[in-house]
């Protein structure tokens, strides 16, 4: 008998993964361990081969751990080609090769996309260049961070108070650090998990010493004559005198090299279908590119198959997987990613949880503990079912809630259960900012129905 | 059905093997006959019951016509106010916590690991007895390792981890095997008689541990009553009442449980040679093999404390709120829907997420301390013991059901070696 595509793909064929990334090594892992033989390259534009960033914002900037140590641990030995420091800058979708910044091009039988994001900048560049102005996202970033909080720094600002700015500030405090975090919505976390909750990050922060500036803006950033920041204009007119300056502003999805492909990638992610297969702009699905972590945005079926791009750990894990499966799959055998969004964070001391979709939730329902005591969990309603649901200090009930996420259970809920206050009893507005304006942070993205999105500028197709 | 399997479970004649009730069991994952408590079997319903806030532990919710054949079966304890095994959260986690800040992480991380010296010689301390007890003939008419190991061995780590004096440990003994007794009653003892001296000695107990604390509130060590005692402020710290409910639950909780992972564990062994054998030459097996045990023979089979506070749907069943449950842990552990060849020991097992000691916020407490001791106890027994075998195979089991268990193994040996 002839020999299979998909067995020739799996004893000889090529496996180019461009992102050296959490996603990107889970999927060149899956990819050996279900018996791929051939040559497998892995791309990517920082020099170190993958790395763990949770520890970036927490036990590195706590001095605890050095950035240099956070290489992600390796299940299994991968045999891969490594191409690290060099961006990818193009893709050939025809021609089946990915070009190189050094002008270097490589070719694919498969190809699987996990670039995920980086830091959204500063938008005054040359604010941006002064010295002690940083964004976090890469361990370079982490290194140069941590060692300028160990050198004892007046006054930290932080700019954006989501989830990484909010755990920045409270590395900043456990230091003894003096601290401003400058939000532009009225609280902390309004953005991921609305108003309600955002007031009890608000109390957390004061609690803790950060001097919380909330429903303000950052008009600019002033330097000395030796082009080091001293100072940041807020547009209630306070100036904050301060020596380093982090910029938490969310993160952009890192597609700019795909421009003009054919692939339907824009500043939303690249849109794939639920297998991970990656749309073409035309709507159609390709079949030999993929899409894990961050910068994948798929339709989910328990969200009204609408598409979500998800900055998760554990999303970049299981959707790498996915796509290692599929890749090395016929259409019978591949599964679909199928992932309930959670994500966690750990600042003042109190451990966050996260399942579902809070950002679509328009009420809450505190179910259990009391946000006075910073323990409780609740869940977020949209349209009489549960959404969504958060922790604090709470977790070890998560399962059930994502459970009834799964089966779309009525909210408000019907049921009792232990540690019910008497300020649980019902529903409020969720409270979240008019998604119009932004505000820094959300994990979960909701971005609309269509693979091309807003990109549906019909261009004619190149060949 | 001849005599219904959940009169078949408490059956003393099915103590030595119930596996194969549980089998039939499970084929109803929740089940009721009318009138006794609805009983779960089945691993992910149960998981999921554990992590799911509309059960309680508090039997107090439980409706008055609640039919639980085991109610009422286990010895309160007394005029103590009830320990956090039998509380829902606030109070529940407030107890926990405080407890844990000088048991566990993040507080007192190095607590059990600095006890592994202390672990491990009085592991030789019994060892060494298993040899000289007999007169040298260790083979002799046997040894009861039940009686001669596992039974003084946790006794002795709570007192240590407490900080009893070790001048009062033998008293402690003799109170902890009464209590323990208790749980386990003989049907054909006098009762009220054993009712007496129970309750005499849960009183004795109380008030030596009240006076230990008085005196550790006044010379404190850094001992685990000595810093429960001295509290956390602002609301962090235990009455005395507290206090004297969670040190009898650190004993109860982690006595009769221990033992019998232990004497589950040697009986297993001695049943799997080669096992027994390979222990021998690569102790760090034991980290393996005690989770493994742990789902094979859990020595708490079911948790018969769990109410609904509503009503609440598992596997198209109603449980009605207040209605009593149990959850068959045991048969969770030997779900096939979970694990490949259930009822196979495999200590080389990838996937042994078992139910043995619990899950969600009432999990194990003692469990760090309760791997270490089984983990030193096998490891040291497989090394120096020669030639061990079983003599009485099935051994004679307990009467309890629930916290299951041999009352005696005996076994023989060569030789004990240093
Ligand atoms: C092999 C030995 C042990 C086994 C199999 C075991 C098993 C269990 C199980 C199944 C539970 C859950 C009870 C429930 O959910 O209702 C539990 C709870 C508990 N165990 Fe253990 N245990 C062992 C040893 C210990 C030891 C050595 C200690 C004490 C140092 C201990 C202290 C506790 C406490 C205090 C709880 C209650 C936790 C709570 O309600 O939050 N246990 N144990």
């Amino acid at each position: 008998m002839p020999e299979s595509e998909l067995e020739s793909l799996k004893s000889r064929g090529r496996i180019v993964v461009v992102g050296a990334s959490l996603a990107g090594l889970r999927a060149a892992e899956t990819l050996r361990e279900k018996g791929f033989k051939g040559t497998l390259t892995m791309i990517g534009d920082e020099p170190y081969e993958p790395y763990d960033r949770p520890p970036l914002s927490k036990q590195v900037l706590l001095g605890m751990a050095r950035a240099e140590d956070t290489a992600l641990p390796r299940r299994r030995d991968i045999e891969a080609e490594w191409r690290l420091g060099v961006p990818a800058s193009g893709l050939d979708m025809a021609g089946r090769r990915v070009k190189l910044a050094d002008g270097d091009e490589v070719p694919y039988d498969r190809l699987l996309i996990a670039t995920g994001v980086r830091a959204r900048p500063w938008p005054n560049e040359a604010e941006g260049e002064l010295d002690g102005v940083f964004v976090l996202r890469t361990r370079a970033d982490g290194a140069g961070l941590a060692r300028r909080l160990e050198a004892g720094p007046r006054r930290v600002l932080v700019i954006g108070a989501g989830f990484t700015g909010s755990e920045i500030a409270s590395a900043c405090r456990e230091r003894g650090l003096e601290v401003t975090v400058a939000e532009r919505a009225d609280a902390p976390l309004v953005g991921a998990l609305g108003g309600v909750v955002g007031a009890v990050a608000a109390e957390m922060h004061r609690e803790h010493g950060v001097d919380l500036r909330t429903g303000v803006m950052v008009t600019r950033l002033e330097g000395d004559a030796g082009g080091r920041v001293r100072a940041a204009h807020l547009s209630d007119g306070a100036v904050v005198e301060c020596d380093v300056v982090v910029v938490c502003l969310g993160a952009q999805r890192n597609t700019e090299w795909l421009a003009g492909s054919g692939l339907g990638a824009g500043p939303r992610g690249i849109a794939c279908d639920a297998g991970c297969r990656a749309f073409g702009i035309t709507g159609i699905v390709t079949d030999d590119i993929y899409v894990a972590g961050d910068v994948a945005r798929s339709p989910h079926p328990l969200f009204g198959y609408q598409f979500l791009s998800l900055e998760h750990w554990g999303n970049a894990v299981s959707q790498a997987e996915t796509a290692a499966h599929n890749m090395l799959s016929d259409s019978a055998g591949r599964r679909p990613h199928i992932w309930v969004p959670a994500f966690w964070s750990s600042q003042f001391g109190v451990n966050i949880k996260s399942v579902g979709v809070p950002t679509m939730g328009t009420e809450i329902m505190i179910t259990q503990g009391s946000p006075a005591e910073r323990r409780f969990a609740g869940v977020y309603g949209y349209q009489g079912r549960i959404i969504g649901a958060v922790t604090f200090d709470n977790a070890r009930w998560l399962d059930f809630y994502q459970r009834q996420i799964e089966a779309t259970a009525p909210f408000p809920p019907e049921f009792s259960n232990v540690d019910r206050r008497p300020e649980g009893g019902r529903p409020v507005p969720a409270d979240f900012p008019d998604p119009s304006v932004p505000t820094h942070g959300p994990t979960v993205t909701l971005s609309g129905y269509s693979p091309a999105d807003r990109r549906m500028t019909f261009t004619p197709a190149r060949n | 059905m001849k005599q219904g399997i959940l009169s078949q479970i408490l059956d003393y004649a099915n103590r030595a093997n119930p596996y194969p009730l549980y089998e039939e069991l499970r084929r109803t994952p929740v089940f009721h006959d009318g009138e006794g408590p609805y009983v779960v079997s089945t691993y992910h319903e149960i998981h999921g019951l554990l992590h799911d806030p509309r059960l309680s532990s508090d039997t107090r919710n439980r409706g008055a016509a609640a039919g639980d054949p085991l109610a009422g079966q286990e010895e309160g304890e007394g005029q103590l106010p009830p320990s956090f095994l039998k509380l829902d959260p606030p109070e529940h986690d407030r107890l926990r916590r405080m407890t844990n800040r000088p048991f566990g992480p993040p507080h007192s991380p190095r607590r059990i690991d600095g006890m592994r010296e202390e672990l491990r010689s009085i592991v030789k301390g019994l060892i060494d007895g298993l040899a000289d007890g007999r007169g040298g003939s260790v083979g002799g008419d046997g040894i009861d390792l039940v009686e001669q190991f596992s039974y003084p061995f946790p006794v002795t780590m709570i007192c240590r981890l407490l900080g009893v004096p070790r001048e009062d440990e033998a008293r402690f003994h003799v109170w902890a095997d009464t209590l323990a007794a208790s749980l386990d009653p003989d049907p054909d003892a006098d009762a009220e008689q054993r009712e007496k001296v129970t309750s005499s000695a849960r009183m004795e107990l109380g008030m030596y541990l009240a006076g230990l604390i008085e005196e550790r509130r006044k010379n404190p060590g850094d001992d685990m009553l000595s810093q429960l005692a001295a509290g956390h402020g602002q609301g962090e710290t235990m009455s005395t009442m507290e206090l004297l409910s969670t040190a009898a639950l650190l004993l109860i909780a982690g006595h009769e449980t221990t033992v019998n992972l232990i004497t589950n564990g040697m009986l297993t062994l001695l049943r799997h040679p080669d096992v027994l054998e390979r222990l021998r030459r690569e102790p760090r097996l034991a980290v393996p093999l005690v989770e493994e045990l742990l789902r094979y023979e859990p020595p708490v089979q079911l948790l018969p404390q769990r109410t609904p506070l509503s009503d609440i749907e598992v596997c198209g069943v109603t449980i009605p709120k207040g209605a009593p449950m149990w959850l068959v842990l045991a048969a969770g552990n030997r779900d096939p829907q979970r694990f490949e060849n259930p009822d196979r020991f495999d200590p080389d097992r990838k996937d042994v997420q078992h139910l043995g000691l619990g899950s969600g916020i009432h999990s194990c407490f003692g469990a760090p301390l309760a791997r270490l001791e089984a983990q030193l106890a096998l490891s040291e027994l497989a090394r120096r013991l020669h030639n061990p075998r079983l003599l009485d195979d099935p051994p004679p089991y307990r009467q309890n059901a629930v916290l299951r268990g041999p009352r005696h193994l005996m076994i023989a040996c060569d030789d004990v070696r240093p």
